[in-house]
């Protein structure tokens, strides 16, 4: 078994939330997760990245936020276990991140 | 599970509320949409996070921070904004990059005041400021919203689109009215909240969660007047009062199905103490002055409603009330509660006598006290007046209430047929 590591970017805006949509959406992620960890794929959960963030481009060009100049936003990571990168792949699939027009990456970790 | 689901409810709800109030203070109100489409995003990534990470200490700090980030992030990015907003808020605060977006408990309330007297100008329609209103001060989904009307989800956001485009075109600032101005700026928001509480309490919809969701929104808004000096005035007081009466009676008066249960065959048990007494602390604020409004006059009505038994004391003074309240405000609604309240302080001739001559033939509820009227003395008579009503009736929750009147009346007649 190897480990993967699986970032989550999401595009930002052009939505209008309601509660409900709110409530179905942290459901698809609670669900997503407690899917992996019960088949026994879900090896940690990582550091909690803050939400602030500045960037330093070159030039010495600083901006505030957590983004490049990039359509979509680095949410989080989880790391997961998987005989593959195909298996890991497969995995990312049904991941919320990807209902709200982002995309999961997919990255094998080195070592161990 | 379902605590969880109901907090993580309310903490939209009331967060929404708050960072859109906020972020729109600090940009302008003709970037209302865009603050909302920052806060919605604030709360996808928390979906995110907080499913994957687990829950933040602070939920609410953490939707700030992320608010603040979006915000900046968005506006930076967005040329129309470099051009016209910045220059002027460069301006006022005389701050050259960083824009402070403050989420302080004092600036989340001043924005939230500022924003309910905002939506409460007179420049829009009414329908559309109570959607408006749901919307942007009680973060309510646009389906919640179609729901409580009983009208479409197309309709709501044209309506909604319309007040929004009259807040740019007429240039409506996010700030207290002036001092000569205050006092009406407040009956607007005082009618609103009214208006809204309303919706809720009369609601059409049969979602019972959404009506009790209304009412304690209308409740949470009339709060925010009673904690700011200018705002806190005896006509807010008695405003409060009487929602927290009628919210009283919220439980008991939920049937099955969505029908009501009548005033007269409520649960006593059922009824919310602690809301009846806070009804009464507001009721005793609202004392104070020398002016009486029609809320004083309801709120006064709906106290004595608060004391379950009947006598005469009660019939009297509730009649007299409606006698005041019809020369302050006449609608036909009122004028028909007065004549229940005759019918019970004074007997039952007496209200048919000036029942027939009120002729309020649109009106189901008219037809329905005719036939209450009636019954007893002329069955007949009364069935043909639960017909009407029954004919006239919008919702389904009052056509089962007719219908179960004419079912009793034709029992009452079989069993009068019987002991012949």
């Amino acid at each position: 078994m190897k480990e993967f590591m699986l970032l989550f970017r999401q595009p930002p805006f052009d939505h209008n939330t309601t509660p409900q949509d709110w409530q179905a959406l942290a459901k698809k992620w609670k669900d997503w997760v407690e899917g992996l960890t019960s088949k026994g794929s879900f090896v940690s959960n990582g550091q909690r990245l803050a939400m602030e963030g500045k960037v330093l481009k070159p030039g010495g060009v600083i901006t505030d936020g957590p983004f490049v100049e990039a359509r979509e936003i680095l949410g989080s990571f989880i790391i997961v276990k998987a005989e593959n990168l195909d298996e890991a792949t497969t995995l990312a699939h049904g991941c919320p991140a990807i209902d709200t027009g982002g995309s999961v990456e997919i990255r094998p970790i080195f070592g161990q | 599970m379902e605590a969880q689901e109901e907090f993580l409810k309310h903490l939209f709800k009331q967060e929404f509320a708050k960072m859109v109030a906020v972020i729109s203070k600090l940009f302008g109100l003709a970037y209302i949409e865009t603050a909302e489409d920052i806060v919605s995003d604030a709360f996808l990534k928390a979906a995110e996070t907080w499913y994957v990470k687990g829950m933040p200490a602070n939920p609410a700090a953490w939707l700030y921070t992320v608010a603040k980030n979006n915000a900046l992030y968005y506006f930076k990015r967005n040329s129309l904004f470099a051009q016209k907003v910045l220059p002027v808020l460069k301006a006022t605060t005389g701050s050259d990059e960083n824009i402070e977006m403050d989420f302080s408990g004092e600036n989340i309330r001043d924005s939230q005041l500022q924003m309910m007297f905002a939506v409460c100008e007179p420049v829009i329609a009414s329908e559309a400021q109570i959607g408006l209103a749901l919307r942007v001060l009680c973060g309510f989904g646009i389906d919640e919203i179609a729901e409580a009307f009983f009208t479409s989800k197309e309709t709501i956001n044209k309506r909604l689109q319309r007040a929004k485009e009259k807040l740019r075109d007429s240039n409506i600032k996010m700030e207290m009215p002036p001092a000569e101005t205050l006092n009406s700026r407040l009956n607007n928001v005082l009618h609103i909240i009214y208006l809204l509480f309303n919706e809720g309490y009369y609601s059409i919809t049969h979602n019972d969660i959404l009506r009790k969701d209304l009412c304690l929104e209308a409740i949470r808004l009339g709060v925010i007047l009673t904690d700011y000096s200018l705002t806190n005035q005896p006509k807010t007081n008695a405003l409060m009062a009487l929602m927290c009466y009628h919210s009283s009676r919220l439980d008991a008066r939920q049937g099955n199905n969505g029908n009501y249960v009548l005033y007269d065959e409520q649960d006593e048990s059922l009824w919310d103490r602690a809301l009846v007494e806070q009804g009464n602390y507001f009721f005793s604020l609202s004392a104070r002055g020398e002016e009486v409004t029609s809320y004083h006059i309801e709120a006064s009505i709906a106290y004595w409603h608060c004391k379950k038994n009947d006598s005469a004391e009660k019939w009297e003074n509730i009649l007299e009330l409606y006698n005041r309240l019809l020369q302050i405000n006449y609608s036909p609604s009122v004028a028909l509660n007065r004549l229940f309240a005759l019918y019970k302080a004074k007997g039952r001739e007496e209200a048919i006598t000036e029942a027939e001559t009120l002729k309020l033939d649109n009106n189901h509820f008219y037809f329905v006290l005719l036939g209450e009227l009636y019954k007893g003395t002329d069955n007949d008579k009364a069935k043909q007046h639960y017909h009407k009503g029954l004919l006239l009736a919008k919702t389904q929750a009052d056509k089962n209430i007719i219908q179960r009147k004419m079912d009793e009346l034709d029992k009452d007649g079989l069993k009068a047929t019987k002991h012949r």
